[in-house]
């Protein structure tokens, strides 16, 4: 009886300190959780008085300190809509070319590597690059299309990679049944791969979006202007940008208290950006999921 | 036509694939290109002159030197390996303090002869004057010749960029500062980054992990300007308050904001590590009477070690290259940290600071660009030592 009373015991602190345990890792998950409400709320708290339908349609006016952030919503979505044009296309095609043409595994692996690298370039350093490469050598000046480059070339990785992962996901019996049936890799493509992997490619450029929609560091020197008095009338002109809005008003404005109000404005909108993005990302996922399942 | 069509849109894709690649040189191009020519420029500010008395005996001052005699931390040649003799600091505006203006001519075309005149008649002068007022026959020994040394950037311990006559880029308050703030970062969120990531891969029901991983997607979606501007009006006073110190603006503040914004990449990395441990192996572990607790840290964890271990390294990367979170709560001291609780500057913070104020081409500029390359070449041997990790875990 002993020995398995002992082994009694034995079991007893085992589950004692498995239940500590995973009540530690439970309480550290939700302290997470709690960490992002509390952000999310402080700011959404906060910034919900001062939004209003003035504060999304007007310039900012006397020192940052009233009016709104029109100027800067308008110069944001420039920014999106421009580093879109260049990097979707580039990083579809990227994408398709690693999972569906590129046979020799040692380019594979190169251009993986590189692409890994390039997305752990630090945003600041992308900065400098569309500095001296699209400002100063091309002469495009601080523009629009200048920073469109530049925040295009910081969000391929995120694009190549999902593309990629989009692609692996989808069964090679389907690439092979089109193939038997006589089409060329070019339709089986087209007409096959691309289709079924479309939701999970949208998802990842919708993530891009967002994350191109809140970048400072590489817009700094690139294309963002503090105020500009009229709207940007071609892709060689200057623009406000959110982000760098938020930056500049709660840092270094004339009257950084008096700004406040509009700082917190700011951040709610951007803010919501990321959540409307992410929201748009995962009901597109879930509803793909379910429509792929019924067929 | 078809075949042709197929080849050609093959070429096409292949020139996109390459672009990331093609990409990673341009930077590596620009980069270096504009940093490398620091190491051109002269020490002093262009256009201007630094000159001595004939009879002294010093032949070249360092930076760090030339500022401690401007600001009159030292007075005295003798300090500077010279005789023993008191410097005379000059100005080009101190003139009027030894000639008239008649002396000087109605357009002032005699000012390049009296600093001439002076700098021969004074023993201990250092005089600093623009180029353009040297004279033809001048008789003054020039020590401005000198250009800036790597030594002096990488082994400098002061950064004063606008500091005349001679700027000062030294690069290891910088460095210690990034350091500092990113290894405090990683210390922080390390604990939070291994138990949420276990408590994902092995703890959590369908239900529960559903909702936390969106959340985890949201905290990394989130702009670092917003974590900054939170940081700025939350975290920072907080700080001061609690623990009563003079400014909240402190290298713990920047840690803790970049402990919440490296998270969700720790998080991440590390679930999917431990997700590759082999069914086989918890089970045999489960069906040896092991509880789910002693499978996680007895098979799960050393399984998955190198996974974890890159999901560090990867955490530190994101941390030593973020800008503007860090530029906003940590107060942006150019100085060597003494202290967790002290103010301090980051070396993307330091670009992304004084890049709008650095003429282009000028020397601070290329010290601006060669901070860029170092960080790049961090954040790229973090990235290669993520790779190599990896590729061991494969065999």
């Amino acid at each position: 009886m002993a020995p398995i009373q002992h082994l009694g015991n034995i079991d007893k602190r085992k589950r004692a300190s498995q239940k500590i345990a995973f009540g530690f890792f439970s309480f550290l998950s939700y302290l997470v959780v709690a960490i992002l409400f509390v952000i999310l709320g402080f700011i959404i708290l906060k910034g919900a008085s001062v939004i209003s339908w003035d504060f999304l349609t007007q310039a900012p006016s006397e020192g940052m300190t009233s009016g709104g952030i029109f100027p800067a919503i308008v110069g944001t979505l420039y920014l999106v809509i421009g580093s879109s044009l260049i990097s979707f296309p580039i990083g579809i095609m990227s994408g398709i070319y690693m999972n569906e043409y590129a046979t020799n595994g040692k380019l594979i692996r190169f251009i993986r590597i590189m692409t890994n690298n390039l997305s752990g370039v630090p945003s600041v350093v992308f900065g400098l690059f569309g500095m001296s490469l699209f400002v100063s050598t091309l002469g495009w000046g601080d523009s629009i299309i200048a920073g469109s480059f530049t925040l295009a070339l910081m969000s391929l990785p995120l694009i190549i990679r999902t593309t990629e992962e989009a692609l692996k996901s989808i069964d090679d019996s389907f690439r092979h049944g089109s193939l038997a049936l006589g089409a060329t890799k070019l339709q089986t493509i087209r007409r096959v791969v691309l289709p079924m992997a479309f939701p999970n490619i949208i998802t990842g450029l919708i993530l891009s979006i967002g994350r191109v929609s809140g970048e400072t560091a590489p817009i700094l020197f690139t294309v963002a202007a503090y105020f500009l008095p009229q709207l940007p009338k071609s892709i060689f002109d200057q623009c406000m940008a959110l982000p760098y809005h938020l930056y500049v008003i709660s840092t270094s404005g004339t009257d950084i208290e008096a700004s406040r109000g509009m700082a917190y404005g700011t951040a709610l909108v951007l803010i919501v950006i990321v959540l409307l993005v992410n929201l748009l990302a995962n009901a597109l996922r879930s509803y793909f999921a379910k429509k792929v399942k019924m067929n | 036509m078809r075949k042709f069509i197929e080849k050609l849109v093959e070429g096409g894709l292949l020139i996109s694939g390459s672009v990331s690649s093609f990409t990673i040189l341009l930077i590596i191009v620009f980069l270096f290109k504009e940093a490398t020519g620091l190491f051109n420029s002269p020490e002093v500010e262009e256009g201007y002159v630094l000159a001595v008395n004939p009879e002294n005996p010093v032949e070249h001052l360092s930076p760090e030197q030339i500022m401690d005699v401007f600001d009159a931390n030292i007075t005295n040649w003798a300090d500077l390996n010279g005789k023993n003799q008191d410097i005379l600091v000059f100005r080009l505006s101190d003139l009027t303090n030894y000639y008239t203006e008649e002396e000087l001519g109605d357009e002032f075309q005699y000012v390049p002869e009296k600093i001439n005149e002076l700098i021969h008649k004074e023993p201990g002068i250092i005089a600093f004057f623009p180029e353009q007022y040297q004279a033809e026959n001048f008789q003054g020994k020039i020590i401005s010749g000198a250009t800036i040394k790597p030594s002096e950037f990488f082994g400098g311990t002061k950064w004063y960029p606008t500091s005349t006559p001679a700027p000062i880029f030294g690069l290891i308050p910088l460095l210690l500062g990034t350091l500092l703030v990113s290894i405090g970062a990683i210390v922080l969120s390390l604990p939070f980054g291994i138990a949420v990531a276990i408590y994902l891969a092995e703890i959590a029901n369908t239900r529960t992990r559903n909702f936390l991983k969106p959340v985890i997607e949201l905290l990394a979606g989130i702009p670092s300007v917003v974590y900054g501007f939170f940081g700025l009006v939350v975290i920072v006073p907080l700080i001061q308050k609690t623990l009563n110190l003079p400014v909240g603006e402190t290298a713990f503040a920047g840690s803790v904001v970049l402990a919440i914004m490296a998270l969700p990449t720790i998080i991440t990395v590390a679930e999917d590590a431990m997700r590759t441990t082999p069914r086989a192996m918890k089970e045999a572990s489960l069906a040896l009477g092991a509880t789910q607790w002693q499978t996680i840290y007895k098979v799960i964890i050393p399984y998955s070690i190198s996974g974890i271990t890159s999901a560090v390294v990867l955490g530190i990367g994101r941390a030593i290259g973020e800008t503007m979170a860090v530029l906003m709560v940590t107060g942006n001291a150019a100085v060597i940290p003494t202290s967790f609780f002290e103010p301090v500057r980051t070396i993307p913070a330091t670009i992304a600071a004084e890049l709008g104020e650095a003429p282009a081409g000028g020397a601070h500029y290329q010290a601006l660009f060669l901070l860029g390359a170092v960080l790049f070449l961090i954040t790229l041997s973090l990235s290669i030592a993520v790779e190599y990790i990896s590729s061991k875990r494969k065999i």
